[in-house]
């Protein structure tokens, strides 16, 4: 006797914790197999692109921060980088380093959260509450010094609006201090975790050149096994001044590129992060921040393309200036809109759970998705 | 790694019959311009090209050059009659560590581009965004719907600049 058997369609989200905001998930599935993924966005889309078009360059920067709300920081620096590109403006060196301190702990606190977040998604509840402790200190330094928690409209074009905090340098020193141990504890909670490695080790493995073919970037293509960071290979800002490492997988608990292996890229990018704050703070020179904040900024006609390293991968902003003082036209490469293309591709035949475990290790942020 | 020059004299020996126009007197990024029919197949000799080998696609955007003729419809608002749009490809060899921009220029009013998606598998979502928020059409994508605004919307492209908000959606009152 033959039994019946058809596909079946299964929603996941748009209102699902695992998902990480408002994204949808058409899963067709065979039995428990998963045969496709249709991702459905555009749920927080609210055209930041039109915004750009009427507001004048430097209005322009908070909105920026909305988009990637967990790396705000690394934001604004990528479209101000551009906004200098068309000025042609020359910043001060004391400015360069604050944006790279200033990066730097922001990329910590966004891994955190998403390594917190990744474990809790699996059941691992502790880790998260361990990350988000820490993650606050990174945030009341950020208070200290512009007032803001989560979207701060800190880096201006050609300067600051802050100076430090006279007390920041010794409350960063005090923070990388504690924060080495705490990474040694969450290595030994959940990284080396038997039950973690088994959800996410040979879990959707992602092979380099499909990877290179899907644009996907950042710790994505690191833990493909491609040394690729435009902290060093596009060098922007005062990077090539400080010595750090890029750690790609190695597949240490599986093949190389699985989802173990783009948590793993994660935890040990924290590491280098806290040596590039280091020998920042060690040599921050003095200067004034708000010195070279031109006064009107009305940009020569012409397009420009500016990216930096972002948490997530590739920022990049296409900016189109017609010799006004608001922007013709601007366009965002955002790291996870390119990233989550390839969930398809990762998601077939796994189990359903396994979808939880390959989103979180994309690690997206709807807000940047949808802009 | 090539420099502007050395990748356009590679492209214009290989395409002799095409229309291939370096522009390289722009500010900042000089650029090449493809004409619309012909982007695909000059994107593919890109990226299989040993000397050239752009392997990734970093970047794909649409832009409104509202650059035809003012005019008023009938209730009074500007819109555009002509002019043009263009896409921009910035493309990039991971190997060789070179870039290049490659800039398409099509119709207002009908705009047709041809999809790289057999090219790189990333212009899919780029594409359809382009689409969505432009209204340009990719001939030959696999899977071209709209992706950021609602499925139904019919209401015009967004991101062009001679867009008007519709009244109401769904029975709400837009400008709330």
């Amino acid at each position: 006797m033959s039994v019946r058997t058809e596909e079946m369609v299964l929603n996941m989200g748009p209102q699902h914790p695992s998902t990480h905001g408002v994204l949808r998930l058409e899963l067709t599935l065979d039995g428990e197999i998963i045969t496709k993924v249709v991702p459905h966005i555009g749920y927080l889309h609210r055209c930041f692109e039109k915004h750009c078009e009427v507001m004048s360059y430097p209005q322009v920067i908070p909105y920026t921060d909305r988009m990637d709300y967990l790396a705000a920081m690394g934001n604004e620096l990528g479209y101000v980088i551009g906004v200098e590109k068309l000025l042609r403006i020359q910043v001060p060196e004391r400015v360069e380093y604050i944006r790279v301190i200033m990066a730097e702990l922001q990329r910590i606190a966004s891994h955190l959260v998403a390594i917190g977040t990744y474990g809790a998604d699996i059941g691992a509840f502790t880790p998260f509450l361990y990350c988000f402790r820490d993650r606050e200190r990174i945030l009341n330094l950020f208070e200290i010094t512009c007032g803001a928690r989560l979207l701060y409209n800190y880096i201006w074009v050609g300067g600051l609006s802050h100076d430090l905090h006279p007390d920041f340098v010794r409350l960063t020193k005090e923070f990388i201090k504690e924060f080495k141990p705490n990474l040694r504890e969450l290595n030994n909670l959940l990284t080396y975790n038997k039950i973690f490695i088994d959800r996410t080790a040979n879990v959707g493995i992602l092979p380099l050149e499909t990877a290179i073919n899907f644009g996907v970037t950042g710790p994505m293509l690191r833990a493909s096994g491609l040394k690729w960071d435009l902290r060093k290979d596009d060098t922007y800002s005062v990077y090539n001044k400080f010595d750090f490492d890029i750690p790609i997988g190695e597949g240490k608990m599986g093949t190389v590129g699985d989802s173990w292996d783009r948590y793993y890229v994660r935890v040990l990018e924290m590491e280098e992060s806290l040596k590039i704050i280091e020998q920042a703070i060690e040599t921050l020179p003095d200067g004034d921040v708000t010195s070279a904040i031109p006064k009107k900024i009305k940009p020569p006609v012409g397009h420009v393309y500016s990216r930096v390293e972002n948490p997530r991968g590739e920022l990049g902003y296409f900016i189109i200036s017609d010799g006004s003082t608001s922007p013709f036209r601007v366009k965002v490469r955002a790291p996870s809109f390119v990233n989550l293309q390839i969930m398809d591709e990762l998601c077939r035949g796994h189990l359903v759970a396994d979808v939880i475990a390959i989103l979180g290790s994309v690690d997206i942020v709807l807000g940047e998705v949808d802009r | 790694m090539k420099s502007f020059e050395e990748i356009v004299e590679i492209l214009k020996n290989y395409f002799s019959d095409t229309s291939i126009e370096p522009k390289s007197d722009v500010k900042f990024e000089p650029y090449i311009i493809i004409p619309p029919q012909e982007i695909d197949k000059v994107c593919l000799f890109l990226r299989d090209n040993s000397e050239l080998y752009f392997d990734s696609l970093v970047n794909l955007s649409a832009v409104d050059d509202f650059n035809g003729q003012k005019i008023k419809d009938e209730q009074g608002n500007e819109i555009m009659q002509g002019g043009t749009m263009s896409v921009y490809y910035h493309l990039e060899s991971i190997k060789y560590r070179h870039k290049l921009l490659l800039r398409v220029i099509t119709e207002r009013d009908n705009p047709v581009v041809n999809s790289v998606t057999s090219v790189w598998n990333s212009s899919n979502w780029h594409e359809r965004e382009a689409f969505d928020l432009f209204g340009i059409k990719f001939l030959n994508h696999p899977d071209l719907r709209r992706i950021l605004m609602p499925y139904d919307w019919e209401f015009g492209y967004p991101l062009r600049k001679d867009y008007q908000n519709p009244e109401f959606y769904q029975g709400m009152k837009v400008p709330y």
